[in-house]
């Protein structure tokens, strides 16, 4: 069995508002900081997980994302994949 | 109609699993029967109330844990036989985060938990949940609630619009709702799903009776 760390990124749409975005991105500008065109939140979700090789652990990490990561009608997702 | 009980689904985390009990034995004379979300046996209740609250504390999205439980995979089979299911704010999160319902409900606009009663305008008939035939009408109920601006995308809204499934709409839209939507059904409209919270108007003492019906007519068949 191989060991994997994926670490997952989960992204509201860009068509749905991300009014914590918003808020962040304003306290960033009245911090000081120029030049910030948009401020988007989203999670990070990181997993340990073994299985039979790359492929396999693909494949249960797209259903992982698609059915509980992720809420498709509003989220995007993508991840990066380490073998330990 | 006097064995007809009502279940009232109990997540952890749930808190107007209560209230809505309190309605409905209170105020309406139905039984009701506490589910806890480990039951996945629904043949002794006749239609089902999802309340509200914070369903495993709201992790990764609200009512995207939830969605997991015995209980909401056993309830295809219930609202396909055709009984009726009803969920209030977060138990209309857990209706779209589970597939029964269609879109999400994401942070409010203004990023407030926003705790008001508002006046709501009754859309459609679909289903019989609100006490309208034809013409329009306009309720006030109770809203709290931190995520609850409904988004769809625009297909999604059309299929809405051209099948009567908007159940309710806010006539001053305190969230950023898409469409001013506070409640939809589903196409056969044995399931509702919407932000207000009904079962807190069910009193003149606490602030009027506009969620009676609702709740009544979880009787209909």
């Amino acid at each position: 069995m191989d060991q994997f760390v994926v670490k997952v990124f989960v992204r509201l749409r860009p068509s749905v508002l991300d009014p914590a975005g918003e808020a962040t991105k304003s306290a960033s500008i009245k911090l000081g900081a120029e030049g910030i065109k948009s401020l988007r939140i989203g999670k990070m979700i990181e997993v340990k997980i073994e299985g039979n090789g790359e492929n396999e652990v693909r494949e249960k990490i797209d259903l992982l994302c698609d059915r509980l990561f992720a809420n498709t009608v509003i989220e995007d997702y993508e991840y990066s994949l380490e073998k330990l | 109609m006097d064995n007809f009980t009502v279940g009232v689904v109990v997540f952890p985390g749930s808190n107007c699993d209560r209230d809505v009990s309190w309605a409905l034995e209170g105020c309406l004379d139905i039984r009701t029967k506490y589910l806890w979300h480990e039951f996945s046996d629904l043949s002794d209740v006749d239609a089902i109330v999802l309340p509200g609250g914070f369903s495993y504390g709201d992790y990764l999205r609200c009512g995207a844990i939830a969605r997991f439980s015995p209980l909401i995979n056993a309830l295809d089979e219930f609202v396909k036989s055709g009984k009726r299911v009803l969920g209030i704010c977060n138990g209309f999160q857990i209706l779209t985060e589970s597939g029964f319902l269609p879109g999400a409900l994401v942070a409010n606009k203004n990023l407030n938990f926003i705790c008001d009663d508002v006046e709501l305008d009754i859309v459609s008939s679909k289903g019989g949940w609100f006490n309208n035939v034809d013409e329009k009408q306009t309720i006030k109920l109770p809203i709290a609630h931190g995520e609850g601006r409904y988004h769809c995308d625009s297909d999604t809204l059309k299929k809405l619009v051209d099948n009567e499934l908007i159940a309710l709409r806010y006539k001053n839209n305190p969230n950023g709702s898409s469409f001013d939507i506070a409640g939809i059904t589903n196409e056969k409209g044995n399931v509702l799903g919407l932000m207000p919270h009904p079962e807190r108007a069910c009193d003149e003492t606490i602030g009027g009776t506009d969620g009676l019906f609702t709740l009544k007519s979880l009787i209909l068949k």
